[in-house]
């Protein structure tokens, strides 16, 4: 892994930290563990959607507001990549 | 005697959704994000009525925000990729609450053999809910999985 994407990782863990209403630490959430079941409710799915907005500068299409693009670190992390190279 | 009786999860037909939504929440995110959360989430009817009552704005949204949540849950559409704009809770003169489909909602409802959708809206101190009853026709669309 390198530093642009550790370094995208933690700006997300950020992101969930403060927005995200998850029942335990977020630097410490697995990558792949289901951000749902740790506590987030599709409320505050939104505010972490529109925070990661503002944090890298994007929008996610209607296209990609469903579940399972917010449902985990590394898809939100997929969902971010593919929006920042288009 | 009958010692225990296995009963249908919905007779076919029928979907329900709920949703409960933190009022307080609702508040931070108007206050956190400003027109980028109300814009994105809500119809200018919506904000219209919202914003008709004095104090009323967050406890209004909060409803209305659960009632879109109970919409996409009765009629799974979590996977779809929708704006929730598309889902709008209209308000009828005598004051009973109503659901106006558009764009994607509308053509995955009508995939889905919607006939009816009945919402029902309550608040209690923090907590706002939603209950959304959906009518399907009898013989939907075979080929009626939403993407």
């Amino acid at each position: 892994m390198n530093s642009s994407t550790i370094d995208l990782e933690s700006r997300i863990r950020n992101v969930l930290r403060e927005h995200g209403r998850l029942n335990r630490d977020a630097s410490s959430l697995d990558r792949d563990a289901d951000l749902y079941q740790s506590g987030m409710t599709s409320h505050a799915s939104v505010n972490v959607m529109l925070a990661l907005e503002g944090a890298f500068d994007i929008e996610f299409p209607d296209a990609m507001l469903k579940r399972s693009v917010f449902s985990s670190i590394a898809a939100i992390e997929g969902a971010i990549t593919e929006l920042t190279a288009a | 005697m009958i010692s225990m009786l296995e009963l249908q999860a919905a007779p076919p037909g029928v979907r329900l959704g709920f949703d409960l939504t933190r009022i307080s929440a609702v508040a931070q995110s108007i206050r956190r994000f400003g027109r980028r959360f109300t814009d994105r989430l809500f119809t200018s009817g919506e904000l219209e009525y919202a914003l008709s009552g004095s104090g009323l704005c967050a406890e209004r949204l909060a409803a209305r925000f659960a009632a879109k949540e109970a919409v996409i849950k009765a009629l799974g559409l979590s996977e779809t990729g929708l704006n929730w704009r598309d889902i709008e809770v209209t308000r009828r003169p005598d004051g009973a609450c109503g659901l106006r489909l558009h764009g994607r909602a509308a053509q995955a409802a009508e995939q889905l053999g919607v006939q009816s959708l009945v919402l029902s809206l309550s608040h209690d101190g923090d907590y706002a809910g939603a209950v959304v009853h959906a009518c399907l026709r009898a013989s939907p669309d075979p080929d009626n999985d939403i993407p």
